[in-house]
């Protein structure tokens, strides 16, 4: 069976004073109808570039694939002209951003703003793109929508900003839906009920969701799978149960023991010593190599191959070869505690 | 917890911003609550809700409006000669949001950090200075070399531990952070956490954490203060209000934190608050939460619900709590 999305060994980089900023480096994952797929990472992990690839939304130059390929429903993306990727975003693969206050516009109201694809992609008449409009609102749980689709921006608050651009994304059910940390800049009262209600949509629509974010509790919440993302690689895949209760790169244990836990207590927080590394001279080996503290030499000039641990899980770390040492991980990385994984 | 020595005392806090002629934004309305030496007090509410101007207005960086900060029992807003406040500044210090924006990009490293030492005068010679500098520097987890560079030679997370070593210069008592990790990736949050935690031991300081991860003030707080729309709903020992939270809009927000945990998350019931917070030009009369709490009756409407001690050390404001309205609630389950 295809998959409806198939990114394959994807590197992009860009082109700064400085040199070449290699930003992501060989990224391969893939995603079905009904997936919510979680990209976490920390800034600068590739995560942003990774899923404005998918869109083309990347400016080129300085921005330039320099390999590999993304394949959406067979067709590769990478090879499209700047007209066919026209009528794909929006119809078929649509996004959301972090920050709604700029990334509307301020001029239109919001019904403009939906109706504009309706009108592109679906040849809508200015009068059914209304009435779709005033659905669409409803549909996020925008009270008094035949009101509120006459505002302009400014006249909504954060959440429904959010919820107004969730149904911008909507409006021409696209496939796939790439939700760039949609919760980011949102309160937490907010955030909870942002996050139920694209699970709410996904399983009236069954639209495929990519999720970016850095915060571990809204993957939790919301992410069947799971990629992690480390220095332009991802470096551990699986589904969301794996990730947390089975994870075996460090970066991941590194990432769970930051996260303070509300039920113990006074413990010191695992910090992860250093700092993330410099993609303008990435390192030859596993990226995570300087701030690993189970680092072995040849983790410093040789990138590890994927582990694959289960049909989901895959993990790129020499730890998990069998000429290396067995490490447990730290009691910092483990969630829960009442299952026992295998 | 009565014998401990109250470094900060906060007595019906208000600041009020002029919009225009007739409208006022009551940002902070309100609010009264102590600081015990050597605790860190943490602050927690949504955006808007007006604990960034309630750290500001106890710094001083805002004049109160109406309402009193003691700090060593002196009214803070009661003095006025320079000298006076220059002494006062030199004992509470602020960490800044931002680590981008709260440094100066024209000034070396050791020029901001130094900026209060010279200020205050507290070195005599150009070597003390470096000296200080150095030991502070290091102090923050920074190599010595540093303090030749400029800000935007660091990342987030250094720079912040650059913010934090500007607040240390002068040896305060009190430190105000204001979301200071907020800007910062998990991986750097923790080691900031760390270093705050670490350096509150060293030297006895008392802080006081704004932020809006409940989670993270958790880890970091003795006490937690949860404010809305510019008046304080609760107050209690972060043990104690994380386990048994007494105020609907507490136990909304802590409902409302997404754990990092899959099955958890999956089992979990949320008590989802509707809509959004009102506007603090012209917050709803009586308690400020009532139009978004499921328990909200027309008392709520009527009265404003007083900020009362309910156990010892626990307060909250509002009328589930009140004996006097036990019959207006037939429905609560509390």
């Amino acid at each position: 069976m295809k998959k409806l999305l198939e990114v394959k060994d994807l590197s992009v980089s860009f082109d700064t004073f400085a040199g070449e900023v290699k930003a992501i480096r060989g990224v391969t994952f893939d995603l079905d109808k009904n997936e919510t797929l979680a990209i976490v990472g920390e800034s600068g992990s590739g995560k942003s570039v990774t899923a404005q690839s998918l869109m083309r939304l990347i400016p080129m130059p300085p921005g330039k694939f320099t390999g590999g390929s993304i394949h959406f429903e067979g067709e590769d993306l990478t090879q499209k002209s700047e007209k066919q990727m026209e009528s794909i975003r929006g119809q078929e693969i649509s996004m959301i951003f972090q920050d709604p206050m700029t990334s509307l516009n301020p001029t239109m109201t919001v019904g403009k703003q939906i109706a504009e694809g309706l009108i592109k992609h679906q040849n809508m008449s200015k009068k059914a793109a209304h009435d779709r409009g005033i659905e669409l609102l409803k549909l996020v749980g925008i009270p008094n929508p035949e009101a509120r689709i006459k505002q302009y921006p400014h006249q909504y608050s954060g959440g429904m900003r959010q919820r107004a651009m969730i149904a911008i994304a909507l409006a021409c059910n696209p496939k796939i839906l790439i939700a760039d940390e949609p919760t980011t800049a949102l309160d937490v009262t907010i955030q909870a009920q942002i996050l139920d209600l694209m699970r709410e949509l996904q399983e009236k629509t069954g639209t495929a969701i990519i999720l970016i974010t850095h915060d571990l509790g809204v993957v939790a919440n919301a992410a069947s799978r799971v990629a992690v993302m480390y220095g332009g690689k991802i470096v551990e895949t699986g589904n969301v149960d794996e990730i947390f209760y089975n994870p075996k790169h460090p970066y991941t244990w590194g990432l769970l023991g930051s996260m303070p836990k509300l039920d113990n207590e006074d413990e010191e927080l695992q910090a992860i010593p250093g700092s993330p590394p410099d993609l303008l001279d990435p390192p030859k080996g596993c990226p995570f190599v300087t701030r690993c503290p189970y680092a072995m030499k040849v983790c410093e000039n040789h990138m590890p191959e994927y582990t694959e641990l289960s049909d989901t899980q895959k993990t790129a770390c020499w730890l998990l070869d069998e000429r290396a040492p067995k490490v447990d991980p730290p009691e910092s990385a483990k969630v829960g505690g009442s299952k026992v994984h295998g | 917890m009565d014998n401990r020595e109250k470094l900060l005392e906060i007595k019906d806090l208000k600041k009020h911003f002029k919009i225009d002629r007739s409208n006022v934004l009551k940002a902070v309305d309100g609010i009264s609550f102590d600081i015990f030496k050597g605790e860190t007090f943490g602050l927690v509410g949504e955006s808007g809700c007006g604990k960034s101007t309630a750290g500001r207005t106890i710094m001083r960086l805002y004049e109160a409006t109406a309402g009193e900060v003691n700090f060593h029992g002196e009214n803070v807003h009661a003095k006025k000669s320079k000298k006076e406040l220059k002494q006062f500044n030199q004992r509470m210090q602020m960490i800044f949001q931002d680590p981008y924006a709260s440094l100066n990009p024209r000034m070396t490293v050791k020029d901001i950090i130094a900026e209060g030492i010279d200020i205050h005068g507290l070195v005599n010679t150009k070597k003390e200075r470096t000296e200080r500098v150095n030991q502070l520097l290091e102090t923050v987890g920074l190599n010595t070399e540093h303090g030749n560079r400029y800000p935007h030679e660091f990342s987030g997370g250094q720079r912040q531990r650059i913010g934090i070593a500007r607040a240390l210069a002068v040896n305060p008592d009190f430190i105000v952070a204001d979301e200071p990790i907020s800007a910062l990736d998990v991986s750097i949050q923790a080691q900031v956490v760390n270093l705050l935690k670490r350096l509150q031991k060293e030297h006895g300081l008392t802080y006081l954490f704004i932020a809006h991860d409940l989670s993270m003030v958790k880890h970091i707080s003795d006490r937690v203060g949860v404010m809305y729309l510019g008046s304080m709903a609760e107050i209690a020992t972060s043990d104690e209000l994380y386990a048994e939270p007494l105020h609907p809009y507490t136990q909304a927000l802590l409902s409302a934190i997404p754990l990092a945990d899959p099955e958890v998350e999956r089992s979990r019931e949320r008590i989802i608050v509707e809509g959004d917070v009102p506007s603090p030009i012209n917050p709803p009369s009586g308690c400020r939460f009532r139009t978004r709490c499921p328990f909200a009756t027309d008392i709520c409407a009527q009265a404003v619900p007083e900020f009362k001690e309910h156990k010892k050390g626990h307060w909250v404001a509002c009328h589930l709590y009140d004996e006097k309205y036990k019959d207006n609630f037939p429905a609560a389950q509390k």
